[in-house]
């Protein structure tokens, strides 16, 4: 399978949104070109200045989930830790998440890993991109997240999209990881609530979701997995609701494709 | 080691080992269109449960601030309009911030 084939199926969920704040740190009046297609960025310029905004955006996220970690009771160094080493943000507030809820470890650890799992698939037009091979296999993987892969498969030509991966992947980490170590000192020291920070990761989470519901496939697991959650709520033990969404996925994604838009040719 | 540090350090080696196996395994593995399909739908139903569980669930008694829904549902608002993220996230936040000092 081929390299346009493989994005026409899955990735512009993903991408969609970060090309929006790329273009949005650029100049806002390509937004609209963002919105239609991928927009491709020629000069390297570009390129780190659509990675430098995501970098701050994400800075600001990190602080949140610092304070989020610390004050669910977790170390500063095992917040940090997350950060530097599980490098993928939903799947991080998910864990943090169940703990603080009291839920079991073994529940925390499935959300973070059945989350993680996208980046598994983010692998697929990130080595068509970037070449790896041998040792940097293990380097390029950790860096491969929502951003980076959406910044390299927008680029027109495979030079310019490692030099996005690059530059998205590194401003990204270390500014995700430096924002939770500030949230993470300060967190017990702040009122999270009083800073409106309660709605920052929902909120984050929407933007993620949010191209997905403009297929309705999509609209009919997120509707699915919100009427489950909501109905295991007062009846499952924390965590175990979020696991159960991943069940809708499943059964949704079993039964046979038949939109016409739908490239799997089956 | 506590259990949390052990929770934290497998959960963080695993997410890395899922990344590590989508640029080391045969392409043909991962392209099948029924994983495809699972794989692109998986994140949406559970981005929707970290939603819903963050917005109505309070250790298992349902729970509802309109303060953060307010938030939330500014950065539905910006989402409509086709604004990126960053935005998403700081209009979030000033919403609940604003509600919440004013009530």
């Amino acid at each position: 399978m081929d390299l346009h084939a493989i994005l026409a199926i899955e990735l512009p969920t993903f991408p969609r949104n970060v090309l929006l704040v790329s273009t949005a740190t650029t100049s806002p009046s390509r937004t609209g070109a963002a919105a239609i297609g991928p927009a491709p960025f020629a000069a390297r310029a570009a390129i780190t200045r659509a990675a430098a905004g995501i970098g701050l955006y994400a800075g600001a996220f990190g602080v949140t989930f610092g304070a989020v970690a610390a004050r669910s009771g977790l170390s500063v160094a095992q917040a940090v830790a997350l950060s530097a080493v599980m490098y993928t943000g939903a799947s991080q507030f998910a864990l943090v998440g169940v703990l603080a809820a009291g839920g079991s470890h073994l529940a925390g650890l499935s959300a973070a890993l059945l989350l993680g799992l996208r980046n598994a698939f983010y692998g697929i037009p990130v080595t068509h991109i970037l070449r790896p091979r041998g040792l940097r296999r293990m380097w390029t993987a950790h860096f491969v997240v929502d951003e980076s892969t959406a910044m390299a498969v927008a680029q027109p030509a495979p030079r310019a999209g490692r030099y996005a991966f690059w530059a998205t992947g590194l401003t990204l980490y270390a500014l995700w990881t430096l924002g939770t170590l500030a949230g993470a000192l300060i967190g017990s020291g702040i009122d999270t609530s009083a800073l409106g920070l309660d709605a920052a990761a929902p909120a984050i989470f929407l933007a993620l979701l949010w191209p997905q519901l403009s297929q309705e496939r999509g609209r009919a697991v997120a509707l699915g997995a919100a009427v489950v959650v909501l109905g295991l709520i007062p009846l499952a033990p924390a965590g175990l609701p979020v696991i159960a969404a991943a069940a809708v996925a499943i059964l949704a994604g079993l039964l046979p494709a038949r939109r016409r838009h739908e490239t799997e040719g089956q | 080691m506590n259990t949390v540090w052990a929770t934290v350090l497998v959960a963080s080696l695993g997410c890395y080992g899922l990344k590590l196996a989508g640029v080391s395994l045969p392409e043909s593995v991962l392209s099948h269109p029924r994983v495809q399909r699972i794989a692109g739908l998986l994140p949406v139903a559970m981005l929707t449960a970290l939603v819903v569980t963050d917005l109505f669930d309070a250790n298992g008694r349902y729970t509802a601030d309109w303060r953060t829904l307010a938030g939330v549902g500014a950065g539905a608002i910006a989402l409509r309009f086709g604004r990126s993220p960053a935005v998403v996230f700081l209009l979030a936040i000033a919403t609940t911030a604003v509600t919440r000092a004013v009530t």
